[in-house]
């Protein structure tokens, strides 16, 4: 549980989030995340973010579906329990494809559902700090983070330079917890005035 | 920027090279193949190469229709590139008519038995449908409509280069070019997506009958036609044209080859599954040649270059956008659909595997048509249709 002081920055346009996302990270500011209402192609390479492996776990988790499907129903119907069914051999395999199709996809899903949920760091009941209620709305929200080289004053200073609409400093939990929003709300200090109101 | 193709002139001798060859192996069938068994292995060959071509050129006037219709803007970039292979479709059609006029009428060959129906009751039954001029009748209006629409969607799109547009006109030519590819859309699947592969494929094996065939021909020939699409967008890249196509387009063009070589899969294995859970002996027929008889390599190759090469190759996010790679897929792709028509085809007229020199040849032979044919139409008209409405939505296209 680390509690730690961001600048929030809140940007109206794509077009001015862009390059100040580079030009802070070009003045060796610390960006925590940038939250966005809708997917913005390009932002992850703008941010300098690695490529997901999800697509890799997605990969193996399919493999182990389709060898789970395969070697259990060639088990059961080969030696736990051979049947005839329809005079077909014991082994059908074109019958067995559907199932481990299914498999193959049911597997892959889930897993990187799991996989997606732990790497953002998310389940039922787990909160995380929202940095501006209108993230999921309408405003591009940049949080950075502050060091001990980096004071408030400066950050926010260049945040409006870069063209932040709203900036603000706030002092909250970086990960997550397990409660409610309006128990754990003065973790959090209120947003104070905006600067260039 | 290199906006006007000028054909090179190795690309025009490689293409009447590939012609010439193709002449030849047609010369050489002539003398080599005689009697009865010959001349059925003769016209097979011909057959197949013909409607394969066909169908494949085909799918470029697909994917502007389609591309259209869904208001899809990524492709403007090259949309010229499908355009310009598209063009070539009268051409094989015309081929594919004088094809069929000697099957038919001039009796060429054991393809179609449907000729002969007297005395088969399956085949006196469906004689309403499989006979001579139905099917003639049919084939020439199929290929007629689709010469005519063809040629249509490239002159409106050639018109736009000279219009002077403001919004109002934007929109009217989006309209425009919407009700065209609705209209040719319907054609489309009421010949390619039902009819054309019964008339011409389907009948080879008179006696059995599928209702997945045409769907399977349609997936068949239209990942084909996507990964020709690539060849041609790769090969003038290469050449410092289409500045701006990018990895971005590449990566959507690979993207439909790999998704359409898993949708080819699932149509290859419904087909054939439900045939093999019912095990009836009229059904089976079509497979036993196939899957038990000569043809199994074939069969089972036909599986591993569609389904398995492209599922492993194509997957992961860097292969698409690999030029090389993409190139080397699409090459691929298209002789495994190739093989896909040989094993359509061949078990029901010829019978014997034969290693297959002159169909390879003749399929060489179309192959340099169409590169001619196409390299012809690319350098009519610039690369870059600079006034469609969609055109920045292609240049800024991000995937």
């Amino acid at each position: 549980m680390a509690v730690k002081k961001f600048v929030v920055g809140s940007f109206d346009d794509e077009a001015v989030l862009f390059p100040a996302v580079k030009k802070v990270r070009a003045a060796g500011y610390k960006i925590h995340d940038v939250y966005t209402p809708f997917p913005v192609h390009g932002l992850d390479h703008a941010l300098g973010l690695r490529e997901t492996s999800l697509h890799t776990a997605g990969f193996i988790y399919g493999i182990t579906g389709t060898t789970t499907a395969l070697s259990f129903m060639s088990w059961v119907f080969t030696t736990d329990w051979p049947m005839n069914i329809g005079g077909k051999p014991h082994f059908p395999l074109p019958a067995f494809i559907p199932i481990t199709f299914e498999l193959t996809v049911l597997f892959s899903a889930v897993g990187m559902v799991m996989t997606f949920m732990y790497l953002c760091q998310m389940a039922p009941f787990v909160k995380k700090h929202i940095f501006h209620p209108r993230q999921t709305d309408d405003l591009f929200v940049m949080a950075i983070e502050l060091t001990e080289k980096t004071p408030a004053a400066d950050v926010k200073a260049f945040l409006d330079s870069v063209g932040a609409k709203e900036i603000n400093e706030q002092t909250v939990e970086a990960g997550w917890w397990i409660g409610r929003f309006d128990k754990e709300d003065k973790l959090f200090s209120r947003p104070a005035a905006p600067v260039n109101a | 920027m290199k906006d006007q193709f000028v054909v090179p002139a190795r690309l025009k001798t490689t293409s009447f090279v590939l012609l010439g060859i193709g002449l030849l192996t047609l010369l050489i069938g002539l003398f080599a193949f005689q009697g009865e068994h010959g001349s059925t292995r003769f016209w097979a060959g011909i057959l197949q190469n013909s409607s394969f071509f066909l169908m494949v050129v085909l799918a470029s006037t697909f994917f502007i229709g389609v591309t259209t219709l869904a208001h899809g803007g990524w492709q403007i970039a090259f949309r010229r590139v499908p355009e310009a292979i598209s063009m070539t479709v009268p051409v094989l059609g015309a081929i594919m008519l004088v094809v069929l006029g000697f099957l038919i009428f001039g009796n060429k060959g054991h393809i179609y038995h449907w000729l002969h129906p007297h005395g088969d009751r399956i085949l006196e039954f469906k004689s309403p449908f499989l006979n001579a001029g139905f099917v003639s009748i049919a084939s020439v209006i199929t290929i007629g409509l689709w010469s005519l629409l063809t040629v249509k969607l490239r002159k409106m799109s050639l018109a736009e280069d000279k219009m002077q547009l403001d919004a109002e006109g934007r929109k009217s030519l989006i309209w425009k070019g919407t009700v065209w590819c609705a209209g040719f859309i319907v054609v489309y699947a009421l010949s390619m997506g039902s009819t054309t592969p019964w008339l011409w494929l389907m009948s080879i094996d008179a006696h059995w009958f599928s209702t997945m065939y045409s769907w399977y021909t349609f997936a068949s020939t239209w990942v084909s036609g996507l990964s020709l699409i690539a060849l041609f967008v790769i090969y003038l890249k290469s050449k410092g044209y289409l500045p701006m196509v990018n990895d971005e387009h590449l990566h959507d063009l690979g993207k439909f080859m790999f998704a359409f070589s898993i949708f080819w899969t699932y149509l290859w294995f419904s087909q054939y599954m439900l045939i093999w859970y019912a095990n009836m002996p009229e059904e089976t027929v079509y497979f036993q040649p196939r899957v038990w008889g000569v043809f199994r390599p074939v069969f089972f190759l036909n599986l591993v270059i569609n389904f398995i090469a492209p599922l492993l190759i194509l997957m992961k996010r860097s292969s698409k956008r690999n030029y090389t790679l993409v190139a080397f897929m699409a090459g691929l792709i298209i002789f495994g659909h190739w093989l896909d028509f040989f094993q359509m085809v061949m078990p029901g007229t010829v019978k014997h595997l034969n290693f297959p020199w002159f169909e390879l040849g003749i399929g060489l032979g179309f192959v340099g048509l169409i590169i001619y044919l196409t390299a012809n139409q690319l350098a009519k008209a610039p690369l870059t249709p600079k006034n469609h409405p969609y055109l920045k939505e292609s240049i800024i296209h991000h995937t």
